[in-house]
């Protein structure tokens, strides 16, 4: 790991103005993926800003009915929330589904959000990596390419975004507050604030240098049956090779979102109208464009069979509600 | 390069606040263990007001010039340590480096393993994905809290007669995250396999395995371990009788 100079922050005013005092500064949660990558040389920052002290670790209800999710807030907290398994059950389970109960007691709801890649080549600092080291080629494309991403991706970079709770997020329409390097607040849409990788994947999000999440508001709670399906390489603690989280409604309609496939979580919106014709055409529309290699190409039956699990699994529970 | 100066003579008043990279340096290699309650000065640079630097301040580079070490003061297994770290020094490796707690193991340093696993502020944590200076404050209990030779914890006993263990060195962690892992259930947490989120967790070993999942054990005494779990848990395990060693 290089040297860095570290700092407690005692609020998020704190925080923002010691980011926009030290170029190159990043903030510190759980820490669960950061220091994975400053421990091999892919992250390496001169300096840490410690933002556990900022006290944005509390689940609220808005105004509006929905709930505030502190940027703090851990992700065993937020699953386990009485609140969060009542009206947002999908979120509960996609966090479930992650990581272990080990990782899930550190990381946080904001750095989940901004996890990076596990793309093997991002990891293995001797080969070229887009992302990594921008300009450097993409290593992935006609390498070993079978966890990585089918849609969205870019002849730079076809790397997958990790999450599966930013799936959940996702579906549920969240929104990202933050508190930008000059103090302002700013609210993002869930929907615009993973970046597609395009001939830029270094940059993964719309934050701007020294922006900190504060919090992760859901809006009002949706009903229906919640549920997310994630299919992996093991029975626990592993990445998704595909996952599908969804809100099922007792007369069919819905909405739903994909992980594993796309370097965001991957929704659209026009292919829920499909939903009452059957897994095939809603994953039909939701995979248009799709460029997988021949390693991933598994990944688009996957998506429909996994979508179809998931409508007779809402079917059963519908009727049995 | 810095020497190793006596840094009990150059001290300024202990300071919580990270050093300022003009001030007095710290080599990595001084790194000053003072214990707890101790009269022993504690290392410290300038104390850095952060109203006070100014707005275009440069920022050395990480290679040069740079004060990496900060003070914290926590508590392992009830006793109290301040300690100057290098920045760097994950939680794993002040308590195996710094304190001379080796019974929390190194295995893959990733958070992939659960080797490291350790109680912080009564939660299981993997210590080698946290850094100490994270943890001014915090209250930690090892292995080597959790019991003693003469008087093993429940778990520690049962890892013993179910043999839990081959090579034994995942062990540490194994204890650790399954002392945790009973207490989670009987706080109602839900996990993966719960399968409905409005009920409490039931007590089962579907339950025991996936939240072990974080643990991993190259000999593969799985078996023997959720048996142990079970039996202090008091879940009966279907056909445990017959894989139980004598």
């Amino acid at each position: 790991m290089k040297p860095f100079t570290f700092e407690r922050a005692p609020s998020p005013a704190a925080a923002v103005a010691a980011a926009a005092r030290q170029p190159g500064a990043r903030f510190i949660a759980g820490g669960t993926n950061l220091l994975d990558l400053m421990k091999l040389q892919i992250e390496t920052p001169a300096h840490l800003i410690d933002v556990n002290g900022l006290g944005l670790d509390r689940i609220e209800p808005t105004t509006e009915g929905g709930l505030r999710i502190g940027a703090l807030v851990r992700n065993t907290d937020l699953a386990a929330d009485p609140r969060v398994r009542r009206d947002y059950g999908v979120l509960s389970r996609a966090l479930l589904a992650g990581a272990s109960g080990q990782l899930r007691n550190r990381a946080t709801t904001a750095g989940n959000l901004l996890q990076r890649t596990r793309c093997p080549y991002f990891y293995d600092t001797d080969q070229p990596c887009n992302k990594r080291r921008p300009g450097s080629g993409c290593s992935a494309i006609g390498g070993m390419s079978r966890s990585l991403a089918v849609i969205g991706v870019s002849d730079a970079c076809i790397a997958q975004h990790p999450s599966d709770m930013a799936v959940a997020m996702r579906l549920l329409d969240a929104t990202v507050e933050t508190s930008r390097a000059n103090g302002a607040p700013r609210r993002i849409p869930i929907a615009d604030f993973h970046r597609l990788p395009g001939d830029t994947p270094h940059i993964e999000t719309v934050l701007e240098p020294g922006e900190l999440i504060t919090a992760v508001t859901l809006p009002r709670p949706l009903g229906g049956t919640q549920l997310y399906h994630k299919v992996r390489d093991r029975a626990s603690y592993a990445f998704a090779l595909v996952s599908v989280a969804a809100v099922i409604q007792r007369d069919g309609s819905g909405r739903f979102a994909v992980g594993g496939i796309a370097p965001k979580p991957w929704r659209v919106e026009a292919a829920e109208a499909a939903l009452r014709q059957g897994a095939a055409s809603a994953a039909r529309l939701v995979l248009a464009g799709a460029r997988p290699t021949a390693d991933n190409a598994f990944k688009l039956p996957l998506v429909e069979r996994t979508l179809a699990a998931v409508l007779a699994q809402a079917s059963t529970s519908g009727r049995t509600a | 390069m810095d020497a190793d100066t006596d840094l009990a003579s150059s001290l300024s008043p202990p300071d919580p606040i990270p050093c300022d990279a003009d001030a007095h340096a710290i080599s990595r290699r001084g790194l000053l263990i003072a214990g707890a309650g101790a009269s022993a000065a504690v290392a410290a640079g300038a104390p850095l007001d952060a109203a006070a630097q100014p707005a275009a301040r440069s920022v050395p580079s990480p290679q040069e010039n740079l004060v990496a070490s900060t003070r914290v003061t926590l508590t392992v297994n009830g006793q109290s340590h301040t300690l100057v770290v290098d920045n760097r020094t994950s939680l794993l490796d002040l308590l195996r480096e710094h304190l001379q707690l080796t019974g929390t193991k190194k295995g893959c340093d990733h958070g992939q393993c659960g080797a490291c696993t350790i109680h912080l502020d009564g939660r299981r944590v993997n210590a080698c994905l946290t850094l100490a200076v994270m943890h001014e404050g915090a209250a930690i209990t090892t292995i080597e809290g959790l019991g003693t030779p003469e008087k093993l914890h429940p778990m520690q006993s049962a890892f013993v007669r179910h043999d839990g263990y081959q090579c034994g060195y995942c062990t540490p962690g194994q204890i650790c995250s399954a002392v945790a892992v009973l207490d989670e259930i009987k706080a109602g947490q839900p996990s993966h396999v719960t399968p409905d989120l409005s009920a409490r967790p039931l007590l089962s070993i579907d339950e025991l395995r996936e939240r072990m999942s974080g643990n991993l054990c190259r000999c593969g005494a799985y078996s023997n371990i959720i048996d142990a779990m079970a039996e202090v848990a008091g879940v009966p395990v279907p056909g445990a009788g017959d894989r139980r060693p004598a």
